[in-house]
């Protein structure tokens, strides 16, 4: 039974399995990150990194597949033609910065996909991620959320430029749907209804 | 004061209703306690000591008598008769159950309030100046912005789940009473030259375990700019603040780290995509929410009053009051007035419900029915007649809310602590009574004159010990209560943290070096110090030679 929830055309609608598969890493010894007040280390907070025997040893399968970041940066040479193909889609997880992507591939809808990752939903991070791929980066395919995702913050989600939600496999999607409204006016703009209630309607 | 139109008011009422169901799933099981967790405390709920404490927003401080009739009413029917002002100008209740709390919102609704984002790692309520509007020295009226500010800010999808909680204070006033130095962003209203409307942001401020006055990042950003900007100072935040260590996770860490002129770089950056957006704010906009906070029908009065003038000289107790709790208006004839909610033997911050009904007529009968909440947890009425003072203070009295000691050392800062609070170190309310008793008699304390302390029960802070000009902060050594002490600390432009004198002390210890300080400062003031001044001249050395001068460590206690 698919957990996944599409937005199209504005309605919301459980939708069953469509191909795409996500590909993960192999486990293995994962190096994680200290902080040492350093610039980026806080960018990396509680980062664990891919090392490059994870990166070469992932299995891609055949078909349409979602590749963590790091895989897409070391092996994409290997996907040029199922890339043209529609084929490859990429995932960050919840502390990749959209411009790690940016840089290597400005072009953002050669992805007919990319996901975010949410690793704990009480993270706010996917929220700016998602809102500077849409409205800075100019991405236009399905934007997925992956992992801790809970209906209580979809709402958010969606607002910050989210189209599909993979809701967490313990929940109910079908309940779900419901928390997609649960506001109908907001106030501020934002990347989903760009403009402030105050310019979308006459106020007293 | 700022009235709810549909869209306010079906926000708000949705608002209630998911979280009635989110309780309800909460209930059944269906949330696990973790997750349940961020929903509840972004509507301000809280599991505490003994129950769970609800925490109502005040937007910027300012009610009318509806609201407080309603929060009486609450504080009746789902709690044990009172309600607390809490240290951000909230309502705070300590004893409602967790089932009732949709109830009670829905109650709120009904008045056009609200607990949103009162709690949690969100932006929060912003606050001011509670003279705002009616200060003689005010340049600009904040509220207008400070509304727009609350509007944008709430549900904001981008940063509803921030590393720690985020505060805005907002000030338009030459002598800063919103301490804009402590909030994560200040904003500081003026005009130029030429009379336009600008903002000075200052970033980074905040108390806590690390406690950091803010630097300025904006000198002069045009105030159509508030929101775009604000928002780009998030954004830098809610991507790089960490989130590894909740003590390490306010924006104030992550401007220490980069230093601010990095910090304003990457913000400055970021604005550039911003700037001019859907979320720059138009005259238009400014002008629908301006008119909300037009001046009340003042009667056109002389600045005196010959009445009040005789009752002033006749009852030295009447005097007493208007010379602390009575502020200057910058309306001829009239004066805004301080009802004190530090009485001995009370909680600070504590009003029972008939209190608040009775707040309420007062604020019909004499004050336009409006009053603010203030971040010291009192209460003021606003707009008072000078002819009036007189009779409304003697309402007052008998209600027990006459305290003539406004910026005095029995109007302590005292945060629930120990008493309430689960993440206390130790108890605050005991250690604010015992020095409101050492204290009592009303002649020494108008004679030490202007004194803020505060009282924190942890390195949270929320009795704002730091800039107390005495503080006291809860310590835990060994599972048992202790108290730091800090002198020097002060709020307002020339904002400085308090340093800590030494070693601290049992409980029953605390009142007796207070009043140890004071015979220092008494003993050495000139004519025109206040306690701060004469620690600022003097430095720390005598205080604490005085306090720990026949002090063992650790053996011999201080006496009063
Ligand atoms: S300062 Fe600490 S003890 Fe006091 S209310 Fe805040 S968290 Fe609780």
């Amino acid at each position: 039974m698919s957990n996944l929830i599409k937005l199209q055309n504005g309605a919301a609608a459980i939708v069953a399995v469509d191909g795409w598969q996500i590909v993960r890493l192999p486990v293995g010894e994962v190096e994680v990150k200290k902080q040492a007040g350093k610039v980026v280390l806080f960018k990396l907070t509680g980062a664990e990194s891919a090392t490059a025997e994870q990166i070469a040893a992932t299995e891609i399968p055949a078909g349409k597949v979602v590749l963590p970041l790091s895989v897409w940066l070391a092996r994409k040479a290997e996907f040029a033609a199922r890339v043209a193909a529609g084929e490859v889609g990429v995932w960050l997880e919840t502390h990749e910065l959209v411009e790690t992507l940016v840089a290597d591939q400005p072009d953002l809808n050669v992805f007919p996909l990319i996901a975010v990752f949410i690793e704990r939903f009480a993270d706010g991070r996917a929220y700016s991620t998602g809102a500077l791929l849409r409205s800075r980066f100019g991405f236009k395919g399905e934007l997925r959320a992956l992992g801790d995702v809970l209906r209580d913050q979809l709402f958010f989600l969606k607002r910050c430029g989210f189209d599909a939600f993979d809701i967490r496999a313990d929940r109910s999607a079908e309940d779900a749907l419901a928390s997609l409204k649960d506001f109908s006016e907001p106030y501020q703009g934002a990347t989903v209804i760009e403009q402030p209630v105050w310019r979308r309607h006459a106020r007293g | 004061m700022y009235k709810y139109d549909q869209y306010d008011q079906q926000l708000v009422n949705e608002r209630v209703a998911q979280y009635r169901d989110q309780t309800r799933r909460y209930l059944a099981g269906e949330l696990k306690e973790e997750e349940f967790r961020p929903l509840r405390l972004q509507n301000g709920l809280y599991i505490q000591r003994y129950a769970p404490m609800l925490r109502v927003a005040v937007p910027y401080g300012l009610l009318n008598s509806n609201q407080i009739r309603k929060i009486a009413h609450i504080a009746r029917t789902y709690d044990k008769g009172y309600a607390h002002v809490s240290t951000r100008q909230n309502f705070q209740y300590n004893w409602p159950e967790l089932k009732n709390v949709p109830d009670i919102l829905a109650e709120l609704a009904t008045v056009q309030m609200h607990a949103i984002q009162t709690s949690g790692n969100c932006i929060r309520n912003v606050t001011t100046d509670q003279f705002a509007g009616i200060a003689p020295d005010e340049v600009v009226d904040p509220r207008p912005l400070a509304e727009i500010l609350r509007q944008w800010s709430t549900f904001h999808p981008e940063f509803a789940l921030l590393p720690r909680k985020f505060k805005f204070a907002v000030s338009g006033t030459t002598n800063d009473r919103a301490v804009v130095q402590m909030h994560d962003i200040g904003l500081e209203f003026y005009r130029n030259a030429a009379n336009e409307l600008l903002i000075k942001v200052w970033a980074g401020g905040g108390l806590g375990r690390t406690p950091i006055l803010g630097e300025v990042i904006e000198e002069a950003l045009p105030w159509q700019h508030m929101l775009t900007y604000a928002e780009a100072i998030i954004r830098v935040y809610n991507r790089h603040g960490r989130r590894d260590n909740a003590y390490k996770a306010r924006i104030k860490i992550l401007v220490k780290a980069l230093g601010i002129e990095e910090f304003k770089r990457q913000v400055e950056a970021e604005w550039a995509f911003h700037k001019d957006g859907p979320n720059t704010i138009t005259q238009a906009e400014f002008d629908r929410v301006a008119k909300f906070f037009t001046e009340p029908a003042y009667a056109q009065l002389a600045d005196s009053d010959a009445g009040f003038d005789a009752k002033r000289a006749e009852e030295k107790a009447f005097a007493n009051w208007v010379k602390r709790n009575v502020h200057a208006h910058r309306q001829p004839g009239y004066r805004a007035v301080t009802l004190s909610l530090k009485v001995t033997g009370v909680a600070p911050g504590d009003i029972t419900d008939k209190q608040l009904d009775l707040v309420a007529d007062l604020a019909d009968k004499y004050s336009f029915g409006e009053l603010r909440t203030t971040h010291e947890q009192n209460i003021v009425l606003s707009d008072v007649k000078l002819g009036d003072l007189y009779a409304l203070w003697q309402e007052a009295r008998a209600a027990g809310l006459a305290t003539p000691n406004i910026g005095l050392i029995t109007d302590i800062i005292c945060c629930p602590g120990g008493s309430f609070c689960d993440l206390a170190n130790a108890k605050s309310i005991p250690i604010a009574e015992s020095i409101q008793q050492l204290f009592d008699d009303l002649d020494y304390q108008h004679d030490i004159g202007d004194l803020e302390l505060n009282i924190s029960g942890c390195m949270n802070s929320c009795g704002h010990h730091h800039v107390g000009h005495i503080g006291v902060l809860g310590v835990d050594k060994n599972d048992e209560e202790w108290y730091q002490v800090s002198i020097g600390g002060k709020q307002g432009n020339d904002a400085s943290l308090g340093s800590v004198i030494g070693p601290s002390f049992a409980a029953d210890e605390v009142a007796g070096v207070v009043k140890r300080l004071i015979d220092v400062y008494l003993e050495n003031r000139t004519p025109e110090e206040r306690f701060i001044d004469t620690v600022r001249r003097l430095g720390a050395a005598p205080f604490k030679e005085r306090v720990y001068a026949d002090r063992q460590p650790g053996k011999q206690k201080v006496e009063a």
